[in-house]
C-alpha cells in the first residue's frame, strides 16, 4: 500500500507513462486526442490502475442516457470553487478513456467523470465515488445496448450498497427505478419530456399513471419521490426553498434540468447553489454542441441529438418557423446502425420550418418526413443545404458522427 | 370498414412500442389519408379494453418483460379474438408475432401462450441475437416486390400447416428456423420479425393490409418515389458484404 504522498505504485507510475507516451504518439499521427488508445495501453500494464488513481481524489460520476457530457462540464466548472477539477471533458467516458483522464489529475481533489451507461457499474466499483448523479434513462441504439429497462435493473444491482450519495432525477422512473436501491438518495425534479420509456412500471409491471408531473403505478404504490431539488422555470429551487437564477450560455429545458442536477452534486461538496450556478456560466460550447460557426455567410447552431428524447429536447429549443432546419442523420457503428428510431421523433413539431436533410441515411429522413407530412428537400451535401436555406441562422441537428461529419466540414 | 372512416388500432404502446415499430401505424395511416380515407387511429393502453371494431389491429416489438405483460393482458381481454372474428386485419412484428401464435418463451424461460391467432411457435434461439438489414422474397401468393428490413431478435419461429411464410429471405435469418423462412401469415393474420419500420421499407404491404381492410383490389396511385430510392437503397446495401 503507498503512503499517501505517493499513492501510486512503481507499477502504476509505470503504466500512465506508458499510456500518456502512447497517448503523444496517437496525437502526434493525427488520430485524434490519444486519451483512450493512451487509457488502455495503461489499463493493461496495470488492471487496477483506474482504482489506484481514483483512491485520492473525491470521485464524482455522471452517468445518463443524453447530457451526461456537458452537465459533467458543468458539475467540473461548480466544483473547481472547492479545489481543483480532473475531468474527461471530451467524453472519452469508457474505462481506458476514464483511466487516461485521471492519469492527468495527480494534484487534483476532485474528480468530475462522465461514465457510459453500460459502465457505470464497474467504474462505481473501482472508483469508490462519493457522488453519482443519474440525470435520465431512454432507449437509445438497440441494435447494440440492452434493453432499456435492463440498464436501469443494471444499474440498480450496481448501486446497491454503494457509499456514494446518489443524485437522482426524481422526474424519470427508470432512473428512480435505478437509484432507490441507494441509503442515500438526493432527489432532483429535473423534468424529462421524453416519457415513452416509462409507461410501464419498472418495478412491477403495472401501467404508470401520470397526472402532471406526477407519476406512480397504479398497482404497486412505486411512485415518484419527493424531491428535494426542483428545477422551476429559470430557477433552481433548493431543500431551504430558496429559488437560485440559472444563467447558462447553453440553450434548452434541458441543459437548465441539467444545472438543477449540477447544482445538487456540488452542494454535497460544501459549493453553495449561487456560487455553483454563477460558475456554470463559463460553461460554452462542449465538444462543438451548440456551438454558432460561420460558414458560407451564414450562420449556423450545431445541435447533437442521437436519440428520440433528445431530437425531442432538441426541437423544444430551436428557433421559430420560419427558421430554416438541417437534419443529417448516419448510421456508421457509433450511431447504432439501426434507423427505426427516427420513427419515434414527433417529426410534426417542425411544421413551418424549411427542412433541408442530408447525411448516410437521407433517404430513411425523407421518407419518415414524407410521412409526417412535411415539406422538406434532400440535399448532396452541407454546402448545398445552406446554399438552399432561405436568409436567417440556420439550425443544424445531427446525430453522432453525422455531427463529426457537420464539424469538419465547417472547420470547427 | 365501419361508416366512413377506417379504424386503425395501435395496441399497447406502453409495452410494445420499442423499436420504431409505431411507424407501420404512422404509415397505414399516411396512405390511407391519400387515398382520401377518413382514419381514426385509436391508441390502446394495455390498461384499456381492446376494441372489437377495428378494421386494421396493429402490434409492435418490446423488451422481454412487456412482451409476457402483454401477452397475459390480451388473453384476459379477449376483444383481439373478437376482432379477427368479425374479419378484422392484424399487422404484428417480432414479439407481437411471437405473442400471436400459439407460444413463446417469455422473460422468465417459461413457455408463455400466445393468442394462437398465427399457427407459429415460438422458442428462443441460443446462439448470437439476429441484428442486421434482411432481404428476401415476399410470397408469390400475396404479389408483392422484395422485402426488406431491419432484424434485431433472438427468436426461432417454426410455421404449423395453417400458417404461410410471409417470405423466404435471401440474406438475414427471418424466421431463425434454418431454413430460409421469415414471417408468417393466414388470410387475415400477418407476422414479422422486420423493423425498419417494415412498412416504411415496404409501403405496398401497407396497401395490401388496406385492400383487405377495404375490400378493393386496387388503390390509387399515389406518389412512392422516397419509398422506392429508400428500398433500392436498402436492397443494395444488404447485398454488399458488411
Amino acid at each position: 500500500m503507498a503512503g499517501n504522498s505517493d499513492p501510486l505504485s512503481p507499477r502504476a507510475k509505470l503504466a500512465v507513462t506508458a499510456g500518456k507516451a502512447v497517448a503523444a504518439a496517437s496525437r502526434a499521427a493525427g488520430r485524434g486526442s490519444g486519451s483512450v488508445i493512451g487509457g488502455r495501453v495503461a489499463l493493461k500494464l496495470d488492471p487496477d490502475l483506474l482504482a489506484r488513481l481514483a483512491q485520492h481524489l473525491d470521485v464524482i460520476l455522471v452517468s445518463a442516457t443524453n447530457g451526461k457530457t456537458t452537465t459533467t462540464r458543468l458539475i467540473a466548472e461548480a466544483l473547481r470553487a472547492a479545489g481543483p477539477v480532473v475531468s474527461n471533458a471530451l467524453g472519452a467516458n469508457m474505462p481506458a478513456g476514464i483511466t487516461s483522464a485521471l492519469a492527468g489529475g495527480s494534484d487534483s481533489r476532485f474528480a468530475v467523470i462522465e461514465v457510459d451507461e453500460k459502465y457505470l457499474s464497474g467504474v462505481a466499483r473501482d472508483t469508490d465515488p462519493k457522488c453519482i448523479a443519474l440525470l435520465n434513462l431512454s432507449r437509445d441504439q438497440l441494435d447494440r445496448a440492452a434493453e432499456t429497462r435492463m440498464m436501469a435493473e443494471h444499474w440498480r444491482e450496481g448501486l446497491a450498497g454503494s457509499k456514494a450519495v446518489v443524485v437522482a432525477n426524481a422526474d424519470d422512473p427508470l432512473v428512480v427505478w435505478a437509484a432507490s436501491s441507494s441509503p442515500n438518495v438526493v432527489w432532483v425534479a429535473a423534468g424529462q419530456m421524453w416519457k415513452d420509456d416509462a409507461w410501464s412500471c419498472p418495478s412491477c409491471g403495472g401501467v404508470m399513471q401520470r397526472p402532471g408531473d406526477d407519476w406512480f403505478c397504479g398497482e404497486c404504490g412505486f411512485r415518484r419521490p419527493t424531491p428535494s431539488w426542483a428545477l422551476s422555470g429559470d430557477h433552481v429551487l433548493d431543500p431551504h426553498g430558496s429559488a437560485w437564477p440559472i444563467h447558462l450560455q447553453l440553450p434548452g429545458r434541458a441543459n437548465k434540468a441539467n444545472a438543477a442536477s449540477s447544482a445538487a452534486v456540488a452542494a454535497v461538496f460544501g459549493v453553495p447553489p449561487q456560487v455553483a450556478l454563477e460558475r456554470m456560466y463559463q460553461v460554452q460550447a462542449v465538444a462543438g454542441r451548440y456551438d454558432v460557426v460561420q460558414f458560407m455567410q451564414r450562420d449556423l447552431r450545431l445541435l447533437l441529438a442521437k436519440n428520440p428524447a433528445g431530437w425531442l429536447e432538441t426541437f423544444s429549443l430551436i428557433d421559430p418557423p420560419p427558421t430554416p432546419v438541417i437534419l443529417s442523420v448516419n448510421a456508421r457503428g457509433a450511431d447504432g446502425t439501426d434507423t427505426s428510431w427516427l420513427w419515434d421523433v414527433d417529426y410534426t413539431r417542425l411544421t413551418g420550418h424549411p427542412i433541408f436533410v442530408l447525411g448516410d441515411r437521407k433517404l430513411d429522413l425523407a421518407v419518415r418526413l414524407e410521412v409526417a407530412n412535411q415539406h422538406f428537400q434532400v440535399c448532396e451535401s452541407l454546402d448545398q443545404a445552406v446554399q438552399m436555406a432561405p436568409p436567417g441562422r440556420i439550425e443544424v441537428i445531427a446525430n453522432y458522427t453525422a455531427f463529426q461529419d457537420l464539424r469538419r466540414r465547417v472547420g470547427n | 370498414m365501419s361508416d366512413n372512416s377506417l379504424r386503425l388500432v395501435w395496441i399497447y404502446p406502453d409495452l410494445l412500442s420499442t423499436y420504431g415499430d409505431q411507424g407501420n401505424a404512422l404509415v397505414v395511416e399516411r396512405r390511407a389519408r391519400q387515398r382520401g380515407l377518413d382514419v381514426a387511429r385509436l391508441d390502446v393502453r394495455s390498461d384499456q379494453a381492446i376494441p372489437t371494431s377495428g378494421d386494421i389491429y396493429l402490434i409492435g416489438g418490446g423488451e422481454d418483460r412487456p412482451q409476457r405483460l402483454a401477452a397475459e393482458r390480451l388473453r384476459r381481454d379477449g376483444g383481439l379474438h373478437r376482432a379477427v372474428g368479425n374479419g378484422a386485419i392484424v399487422f404484428s412484428v417480432c414479439a407481437g408475432y411471437q405473442i400471436l401464435g400459439h407460444e413463446f418463451i417469455n422473460d422468465l424461460g417459461q413457455r408463455e401462450p400466445g393468442l394462437g391467432l398465427l399457427d407459429v411457435v415460438s422458442t428462443r434461439g441460443e446462439g448470437e441475437r439476429c441484428v442486421g438489414d434482411v432481404l428476401g422474397d415476399i410470397d408469390p401468393g400475396l404479389g408483392l416486390p422484395p422485402l426488406t428490413g431491419f432484424e434485431n431478435h433472438q427468436g426461432i419461429t417454426r410455421l404449423g400447416p395453417t400458417a404461410r411464410p410471409l417470405a423466404n429471405v435471401q440474406l438475414g435469418k427471418g424466421n431463425g428456423t434454418g431454413d430460409g423462412t421469415e414471417g408468417a401469415y393466414n388470410d387475415t393474420v400477418f407476422g414479422t420479425y422486420m423493423h425498419g419500420p417494415v412498412l416504411a421499407r415496404n409501403p405496398l404491404i401497407a396497401d395490401h393490409l388496406l385492400k383487405l381492410a377495404l375490400d378493393v383490389n386496387a388503390l390509387p396511385p399515389i406518389d412512392d418515389r422516397w419509398y422506392e430510392a429508400l428500398r433500392s437503397e436498402r436492397i443494395t446495401a444488404a447485398q454488399q458484404p458488411a
